[in-house]
């Protein structure tokens, strides 16, 4: 087995860390390959930087989350995947991945004491998304405008809803727990996080700005508190 | 004359398109307005026998696009207004026998002789729909205030958007005064707050208007009923006059009569 990996993960130094090349094969095997590779080098990999060189394969969104999220419970950051498919590095993109070895990510040079920001990018709506519609991307969505009933909003990553958000939104649709959703008035339909699913109570009185996120396995929506989230 | 194509959609079903736009149709032509009414649903025609004009289709609209006829056989003139005419449906045929194009086609025929085109769309939002919508240069969307024909509304004005056709005007039909003052029907406001589109009319529940649909008879014939002048003053609106909406607080009491008697205008 370990021949066989040998041949379908090859590993070499580079400036910026270490450089895997994926061969040909199914992404699942490659993937288990890969994985097993790691754990059984697991001192040398530990606290590593590698960049993902994967050819020819198409990589969705998801896969490439949740190799990440799998190097990371390695120790191993992900910081760059270059691939001959331009979708695949435009989702590494998304997922703010760099996709040029030379170019390693502007985080990684910013010097300590640097207050330039670089953020992370998001799809943007300006208008009401009516019953019917939908919205879905990769990484953050902001609407600007309401999301009536019967429309659907989803995200791999955080959504803003600057209105009235009365639709069924998806927040973290990869499975990332971390994600919020925010809205002007917070009465969903329906509001998912990763994989948890929470009906809102229905409110009455004067709509307040809402953040929900999940606390301790459950969706919790609470008013927006400047206090508290202006000073994180 | 070039006349103004206005299509009457919903998405819902039963929510008062054909009445609507029998009762508009009736009420630009009694304005020296000519009219012709199009019965777009194709398979479930309604609109003829709301006209009280059944008894008189020799030709319908498909036998237009397909050829069968010419356009002016197929009009058929109201007994009661010179300057009113309808195209009927097809009963027996679908949606598909016609085409958005065929549309378009059609009403560019008939715009130099009319001032308005009025288009009964089938509820849905199929081809049907696609038909009444492609040809439109206004269109109007029927709600009632119940909460699915509002979220069905809110598709089609979705969808009209989407086609470019927008923004659509609304109608709310059937809002009954007391059960909203009981709190238990949607206020015009609770509509229009999540619609967010202007609205051109409020037509309050009227049992007038059951009654004239089994005759035949419009109630926009009859001023005196609350429903046939709300469909009136909904005319005037697409006229560009402005009319202010009615009210719609339920018939007076003795007592507020007599308080109105007292204090004249006073509310």
């Amino acid at each position: 087995m370990v021949g066989e990996n040998n041949l379908t993960v090859q590993i070499k130094g580079v400036r910026e860390g270490l450089l895997i090349t994926l061969g040909e094969g199914d992404w699942l095997d490659l993937e288990s390959a890969l994985l097993s590779h790691i754990d059984e080098r697991a001192n040398f990999f530990k606290g590593a930087k590698i960049a993902l060189e994967v050819g020819n394969h198409v990589l969705h969104a998801a896969e490439m989350g949740s190799l990440r999220d799998k190097l990371s419970e390695r120790g191993v950051s992900l910081w760059a995947i270059t691939s001959n498919s331009p979708k695949t590095e435009q989702i590494a993109q998304v997922l703010g991945l760099a996709t040029r070895l030379s170019a390693p990510r502007p985080e990684r040079v910013v010097k300590p004491l640097d207050t330039n920001l670089t953020g992370e990018s998001a799809a943007l709506v300006h208008r009401t998304l009516r019953s019917g519609f939908r919205l879905a991307n990769s990484g953050h969505i902001i609407v600007i405008g309401d999301v009536n009933p019967g429309a659907e909003v989803v995200a791999g990553g955080n959504i803003v809803v600057w209105g009235r958000l009365r639709g069924v939104v998806h927040a973290g649709a990869d499975g990332n727990e971390k994600a919020v959703v925010c809205a002007l008035d917070m009465t969903p339909t329906q509001l998912r996080i990763a994989d948890l699913i929470a009906a809102l109570p229905q409110k009455k009185g004067k709509p307040q700005p809402e953040i929900a996120r999940v606390k301790d396995g459950q969706v919790i929506a609470e008013i927006w508190n400047y206090k508290i989230e202006g000073g994180r | 004359m070039t006349a103004t194509v206005v299509t009457v959609t919903s998405g819902k079903g039963g929510v008062g398109k054909t009445t609507t736009t029998a009762n508009l149709a009736v009420a630009l032509a009694s304005d020296n307005s000519k009219v012709v009414c199009i019965d777009a649903d194709i398979g479930l025609r309604n609109l003829d026998v709301v006209l009280g004009l059944e008894n008189r289709i020799v030709y319908d609209l498909v036998d237009i696009v397909e050829g069968r006829c010419r356009l002016r056989q197929a009009m058929i003139r109201d007994k009661r207004m010179q300057e009113l005419f309808l195209i009927p449906a097809a009963q027996t045929r679908d949606k598909s026998s016609v085409s958005p194009s065929d549309m378009v086609r059609l009403c560019d025929e008939l715009r130099p002789e009319f001032d308005w085109i009025l288009i009964d769309s089938p509820a849905g939002i199929e081809r049907g729909f696609r038909n009444s919508i492609a040809p439109a240069d206004t269109v109007l969307v029927v709600t009632n205030p119940e909460v699915s024909a509002v979220r069905d509304a809110d598709r089609i004005i979705g969808l009209i958007e989407a086609e470019e056709k927008g923004p659509a005007r609304l109608i709310i039909n059937r809002l009954n005064p007391s059960l909203v003052k009981r709190g238990d029907m949607l206020t015009a406001d609770d509509v229009l707050e999540l619609l967010a589109v202007e609205l051109i009319g409020i037509v309050p529940e009227d049992e007038n208007v059951v009654v004239s649909t089994n005759r035949g008879q419009p109630v926009a014939l009859d001023p005196k009923s609350k429903a046939g002048q709300a469909f009136i003053n909904i005319s005037h609106r697409l006229r560009g006059e402005k009319v202010p909406f009615l009210n719609l607080e339920e018939k007076d009491g003795f007592f507020s009569r007599l308080t109105k008697m007292i204090h004249p205008g006073g509310d």
